[in-house]
């Protein structure tokens, strides 16, 4: 039991797009035992977990409502060095995971683009690597968690004991319960670098067919895509690259996971900045700058797996109006969906940074975004009314070709399209009504869409 | 929920029969605004503006609701927030541009402060949502020909500045719109003023304003600078004024 009772305090809260904030009341645990109080005292608007507030949209708010701040459940329960099993408090970030494994051989079975996000929230949205075509989402790698269920109940969940409700949290966006730990299995590296092979692509085709042909001998594989190029869409720098064994990274550094120090954004910078003209200069020069075919290049995990990670606030580049992100999936031979979404934001000289391009293998939750094809994710900024219709129609091209956009991305699909996207709403549903019919779990996001 | 681009999925309007309301209506539903609840004197003659509505997808509720006196107004604010769940937007929208002092002063300042008052306590306590009110530029400085209506918005003007700074840090906001002579039924027959508009003009302006997260909107954009030279005008000059 904790030794005092966790704080309160209202706060207005964003997901890292810094659109439509509203307000909560914000709680800090201590112990896990602090959750299920808290679940038991939400009032009609209640409860959601969030972590490090990566979601870009509104899946980690609860207007009017309560919000448990994970980040204080970060202990280390158990750590077997032999197999590469941990099991730690769900508040603890990837980062910090990686950097307790590392000295000992092992290392995040999978890092999304920033390492700044909590393996809860990783559970949570069911987070991808640039190794799912090889290795799959996080929900693969949990072995158990602890689930702190509305009822006050903490239940361990696994696979085995109850598919159901372990398939309904992985990507279940913490409308399932408060998970407070987890048990996860580890990947083996053998040194703290990456081997990496970059090369230009000059167009979709191009950039599409030497995934397909080459990703199999890559763990890690991502393609960043210049959207503002027309002449030849698609053109794209290809990076990709596997752990290196000890043998190659000889003399290449320590076994530690250790980020250099970030530069910072400051806050109160105004919109516009990044608008079509600077956008395109930017993605001009980092295609130019990327060499024509580079293998075998020895390279820190941080400076591979995270590099935005290197610029801290980042989003406030956005200005006070805030950035989106679009990230959708469509299945593998619907590429003209994405050729098509190119093309217009393109065509429309939208100032798209840098999208990203990677294969997907065999999802797994029964909301989890990933799914076998093509997935695309675009930055854009907020500010712009004209988006609206873009994006519904971006929205219509993927669901009818089978695909599908990523809930912890989302700040706008319709509620509409929710059924066609992901097919297993209603066994999801079935599940969530069972261990939370009073609906104390719920966010923003979760009345967007009327979850 | 108001989404990233500042799209709404719902609205009340109270005065919900006035044609700045109902074309504002029509522009967020047009946008992706599924909930509509239209409240007004008599509701029963919105139908066909309801039908309309519910023509472009999406579900209407009428409402009986009056703007005039205070009495009530909580009550009735309260009963509209219970039967309806979360609302993203209350629009003002109820005002009469003439009558005895009673009728102008009671609707446009008196009823509509007493009944905004408790709409932006529920809008706070939800965490969210946009409480638009339709001042007017009349507000902005009393003139002979309508000094009635001229002071009743200036003083529902003042009373949404304050309530939108006391909404600070809530979640939810106050949209003042100020829109310069709009051709309506309620202006019908009088000489348009120089710059005059349309509701759907200013309809258009609040879904920008909406979408923007704005304080303050006028409509057309011009005349702020109009009434910022005709505010400071000295008073000798002010009255030589045919206004």
């Amino acid at each position: 039991m904790s030794t005092s009772a966790p704080e309160h305090a209202p706060a207005l809260l964003t997901g890292w797009g810094r659109t439509a904030p509203t307000r909560a009341t914000l709680l800090a645990p201590r112990e896990p035992a602090d959750v299920a109080p808290a679940l038991a005292a939400s009032n009609g608007r209640g409860l959601i977990a969030r972590g490090l507030g990566r979601a870009y949209g509104d899946a980690a708010q609860n207007a009017g409502g309560m919000v448990i701040d994970t980040t204080g459940l970060d202990a280390l329960r158990a750590f077997d060095a032999e197999r590469g099993v941990i099991r730690v408090g769900a508040g603890l970030s990837l980062g910090g995971l990686a950097r307790l494994a590392l000295p000992h051989g092992w290392f995040s079975p999978v890092m999304p683009g920033t390492s700044h996000v909590t393996l809860g929230g990783a559970l949570a949205a069911d987070v991808h690597g640039k190794n799912h075509h090889a290795d799959g989402a996080f929900s693969a790698h949990v072995e158990a968690f602890e689930l702190v269920t509305p009822d006050g109940a903490q239940r361990t969940v696994t696979r085995a004991d109850d598919p159901e409700l372990f398939a309904a949290t992985a990507g279940g966006m913490g409308l399932t319960g408060v998970v407070t730990e987890l048990t996860v299995r580890l990947a083996r590296v053998e040194s703290d670098r990456m081997v990496v092979d970059t090369e230009r692509a000059r167009d979709l085709d191009d950039v599409m067919d030497r995934m397909e042909r080459e990703d199999a001998r890559y763990r890690h594989s991502v393609a960043w895509i210049d959207c503002l190029e027309r002449r030849r869409l698609g053109r794209a720098v290809l990076i990709r690259g596997n752990h290196a064994t000890a043998e190659q990274a000889a003399g290449g550094g320590r076994a530690a996971y250790a980020p250099g120090r970030a530069l910072s954004v400051p806050p109160g910078l105004p919109g516009g900045l990044l608008n079509a003209a600077s956008v395109r200069a930017f993605n001009e020069l980092y295609y130019r700058r990327a060499p024509r075919a580079e293998r075998g290049r020895l390279e820190p995990l941080d400076a591979f797996f995270h590099p935005l990670d290197g610029v801290r606030d980042w989003n406030r580049l956005y200005g006070p109006r805030g950035l989106l992100q679009y990230q959708c999936v469509v299945p593998f031979g619907a590429d003209s969906v994405l050729r098509s979404i190119l093309e217009r934001l393109s065509g429309e000289r939208r100032p798209a940074f840098l999208a990203v391009l990677k294969r997907f293998g065999p999802g797994h939750g029964m909301l989890s975004f990933p799914a076998p094809g093509w997935t695309l994710a675009v930055d854009l900024p907020a500010g712009d009314p004209t988006l609206v219709a873009v994006l519904d129609d971006f929205d219509r091209e993927v669901a009818e070709a089978g695909g599908r956009i990523y809930l912890a991305k989302d700040s706008r699909v319709r509620p509409e399209r929710l059924a066609a996207m992901y097919p297993e709403l209603p066994r999801w549903r079935a599940v969530r009504d069972a261990v939370d019919p009073e609906r104390r779990l719920r966010s923003d996001l979760s009345r967007r869409l009327g979850l | 929920m108001k989404d990233a681009l500042g799209r709404v999925e719902s609205v009340l309007i109270l005065g919900g029969g006035s044609e700045i309301g109902l074309a504002t209506a029509r522009a967020l539903v047009a946008r992706g605004t599924r909930r509509v609840v239209l409240a007004a004197r008599a509701p029963e003659r919105l139908e066909a503006e309801a039908a309309a509505l519910r023509g472009a997808g999406a579900e209407v509720a009428l409402e009986a609701w009056d703007a005039t006196g205070v009495d009530g107004q909580e009550a009735a604010i309260g009963r509209l927030f219970d039967r309806h769940g979360d609302l993203d937007v209350v629009l003002a929208a109820a005002g009469v541009l003439d009558g005895s002092p009673a009728e102008v002063i009671g609707t446009n300042f008196l009823g509509l402060a007493a009944a905004l008052a408790p709409a932006g306590e529920r809008l706070r306590a939800q965490g969210h949502g946009t409480l638009v009110v339709l001042s007017s530029v009349a507000g902005e400085r009393a003139r002979r020909s309508n000094y009635l209506y001229g002071s009743s918005k200036a003083g529902l003007d003042a009373f949404a500045q304050g309530l939108g700074d006391a909404l600070e840090g809530s979640g939810a906001r106050v949209l003042v719109v100020r829109p310069g002579f709009v051709r309506t039924k309620m202006t019908a027959g009088l000489e348009p003023a120089p710059l005059a508009t349309t509701p759907e003009r200013v309809a258009g302006a609040i879904v920008t304003g909406l979408a923007r997260g704005s304080h303050t909107v006028w409509v057309p954009g011009p005349v702020r600078w109009v009434m910022s030279v005709l505010r400071h005008l000295p008073r000798p000059l002010f009255r030589r004024l045919d206004l």
